[in-house]
């Protein structure tokens, strides 16, 4: 297989991801969306590492692997104190920040 | 020996010592009579300084430099002491000296800290008119003669709680500034010329034949205005009579001696320079003549003994132009010396006339000889004078103005002075008839002034009497025709005489010798002053208001507007770009993504 169908299938996931994270009303929904889209990054840095015999790539893939694992441990714990703060988790009601 | 050099410096700082002290120690000031006291001892030291300098015949110029500038200082500050300005340091502090003894009586009645505020005034004006009569340059003596013109505002409005005294303050300014404004556009078209401010440069230059300047007519003309306002000439003399609205020491001392003859003595300083355009001299002498005319017949149908001494201040300032423009400066000079002593007698007699009667209307007073036979002795000797009978300080000094005037081949003024001469006696006379000799007794209790007042008016007099004696005896006559002389005297005498047929005598009626044309066109144009003051009122309410008003609706309306729109605009503009922070995290995930969108579909397409 080419490294072409490879940087295909991240940008594939990516894509997926984006749209995840852009459409999801529930806050859980958009930390899948970052989860799939921090993956997608994952299988380009394995592919490069592959196909251009640095080890470099593989490594930066499991730091990416375990700050991802803590970044999710966050969010959820997050999302777990506004539900019960607002009693809800959906992102259009989470409007704090507004001008 | 010759007195030290720092001997004008010290003249000219003394009574600035005094008005610093008078203004920065406020208890001093409060303290009222006190600081009469220190403005008194102040003066006295001046004019012991001034007599010395006269006597020696003192001559200096000392000059520092002041703004600096491309090779050599741009301006100069200094002093510059000759027998011209020898004369008048004495004449200022002499009558500064009187009317501050004299006020500390005649104001006696006045609160303690407007005593104090008074004498501050008369100090810081003291002090400017030294400084103009020591200018050695055109620019030391703009600054000081606007000081001089700040110090005559302030003592007009003196009584600042009359709306009276307070628009005459006003007037007196504004009409003044008018002439100022050509003045200082003169000077700095003069510099702009020549480089120099300073009179010595100036006059060498012209001595040399080296000040062709094309423009010179122009600049000399517009200098000439700025003595036009200060010295009360036609047109602009409409705020002297005015400035009565002061209390009378200061009308005698500012209004009548010293600061309304600057721009006399400031043409008379610069005549070297006015020498070189005839037609400006023709016009001063023109103009100086008209004006003592105008005043004359002005102050012939005034009631107000004060407004009445006004106009004939007016009118002598006349005569000091007229021989200025006529090239005898000198005449001029002597004129407004003489003048600067017996007119101060007579404001300071008529201060002591209206502070025993308590009224200014001639009409109201009557028989005043019979209860204060002193002041009318020396009321007398300052009218004498003034209308030109010999041997008084006036005659000679009327008659050497006449003389240069005659000399100088201006028929037309000379004859306006003339006529001047005749109506000069008979209003004074009226007055003196009307006031001191009518049968009417006086309103009130008329009594003899404190010797604080009596004192300046004994010296004045005695003064007018001695010096006119010397003349006579040192023949201080001008050497003029023959016949000039007795036509004077005899015109200065039926001036007298018809003043006394027609208010002594009564067998001539006033209100029907006014009545009979054509003088009765006359007496209703002087009883409106020429329609003057109507003039200046309605050019300022027509012109200057209307523009105000107008220039206030741009700023209220276009100006405020403008800015009113911008301001809103930002606001409006702020709210909507407010509701673009959604405080949604999603929304601005989809700007940073369409961003990103964006700049990979530029990047493929123009960054190739």
């Amino acid at each position: 297989m080419s490294l072409g169908a490879y940087l295909t299938l991240a940008a594939l996931v990516f894509a997926i991801g984006l749209f995840g994270v852009l459409t999801r009303r529930n806050a859980v929904g958009i930390l899948l969306g970052i989860e799939l889209m921090l993956n997608a990054v994952n299988i380009n840095l394995v592919a490069f590492a592959r196909f251009h015999g640095d080890v470099a790539g593989l490594v930066f893939t499991l730091f990416t692997i375990a700050i991802t694992v803590a970044e999710v441990a966050v969010g959820l714990a997050i999302v777990i104190v506004i539900f019960r703060v607002r009693r809800t988790v959906e992102a259009d009601r989470l409007d704090l920040l507004r001008g | 020996m010759p007195p030290p050099v720092w001997l004008p410096l010290l003249v000219l700082a003394l009574p600035f010592a005094s008005f610093l002290l008078l203004a920065v120690v406020a208890p001093l000031r409060r303290a009222g009579r006190a600081a009469g006291g220190v403005g008194i001892a102040a003066m006295a030291a001046a004019l012991a300084g001034a007599l010395v300098i006269w006597l020696a015949g003192y001559r200096n110029t000392a000059t520092w430099a002041w703004l600096p500038g491309d090779g050599g200082p741009m301006a100069t500050v200094g002093l510059l002491v000759d027998p011209l300005a020898n004369a008048m340091l004495v004449l200022v502090t002499l009558v500064s000296l009187l009317v501050q003894v004299y006020s500390l009586a005649y104001l006696g009645e006045e609160s303690a800290p407007a005593l104090g505020r008074y004498y501050t005034y008369q100090s810081l004006f003291a002090f400017s008119m030294l400084g103009l009569v020591l200018s050695p340059g055109f620019l030391q003596m703009f600054v000081f003669w606007e000081l001089v013109g700040l110090c005559s505002y302030l003592l007009i409005g003196y009584w600042y709680q009359r709306p009276s005294a307070a628009r005459a303050a006003v007037k007196a300014f504004w009409i003044t500034k008018l002439g100022d404004l050509g003045f200082i556009i003169g000077i700095v078209m003069l510099w702009a010329a020549t480089g120099t401010f300073e009179f010595e440069t100036l006059f060498a230059k012209a001595q040399a034949h080296a000040l062709a300047i094309p423009a010179l007519g122009t600049i000399m003309f517009l200098v000439y205005l700025g003595a036009v306002g200060k010295s009360a000439q036609f047109p602009l003399h409409v705020w002297l009579p005015d400035a009565m609205e002061g209390p009378t020491p200061v009308s005698a001392l500012i209004h009548a001696a010293t600061m309304v003859t600057a721009g006399v003595y400031m043409v008379a300083r610069a005549q070297p320079l006015f020498a070189l355009v005839p037609d400006v001299l023709t016009l001063i002498g023109w103009v100086g003549a008209f004006t003592a005319l105008l005043a004359a017949t002005m102050g012939c149908v005034e009631n107000d003994i004060k407004r009445v001494l006004a106009y004939s201040t007016v009118s002598q300032l006349g005569y000091m132009m007229a021989a200025a423009g006529a090239g005898a400066a000198d005449a001029g000079v002597f004129h407004l010396l003489t003048h600067g002593l017996f007119k101060a007698l007579l404001f300071l007699g008529a201060g002591a006339v209206i502070h025993a009667v308590g009224s200014n209307d001639i009409f109201r007073m009557g028989g005043l000889f019979r209860a204060m036979p002193q002041t009318g002795l020396v009321f007398l000797v300052g009218t004498l004078a003034l209308a030109g009978v010999p041997p008084l300080t006036g005659f000679f000094s009327k008659e050497a103005v006449l003389v240069g005037v005659w000399e100088a081949g201006m028929t037309g003024p000379f004859l306006m002075l003339a006529l001047t001469v005749f109506l000069t006696a008979f209003y004074m006379f009226r007055v003196v008839f009307t006031a001191f000799f009518g049968r009417t007794p006086a309103a009130g209790h008329a009594h003899e002034p404190p010797w604080a007042m009596r004192g300046p008016l004994w010296l004045l007099a005695a003064l007018t009497v001695l010096l006119g004696l010397r003349f006579a005896a040192g023949g201080g006559e001008a050497h003029g025709p023959g016949w000039l002389a007795p036509l004077s005297v005899g015109l200065a005498l039926a001036g007298i005489a018809l003043a006394w047929t027609m208010y002594q005598r009564g067998a001539l009626d006033p209100r029907r010798v006014a009545a009979a044309f054509p003088l009765s066109v006359l007496d209703a144009l002087a009883r409106r002053r020429y329609g003057l003051d109507a003039l200046y009122d309605g050019l300022y309410r027509g012109f200057v208001l209307a523009l105000s008003r107008l220039v206030g609706w741009i700023d209220r309306y276009l100006v405020d507007g403008v800015l009113n729109v911008a301001s809103a605009l930002t606001l409006r503009g702020g709210d909507a770009l407010r509701r673009i922070q959604s405080g949604v995290p999603q929304d601005y995930v989809y700007g940073v993504a369409f961003g990103v969108l964006l700049l990979v579909v530029w990047a493929r397409l123009w960054m190739r």
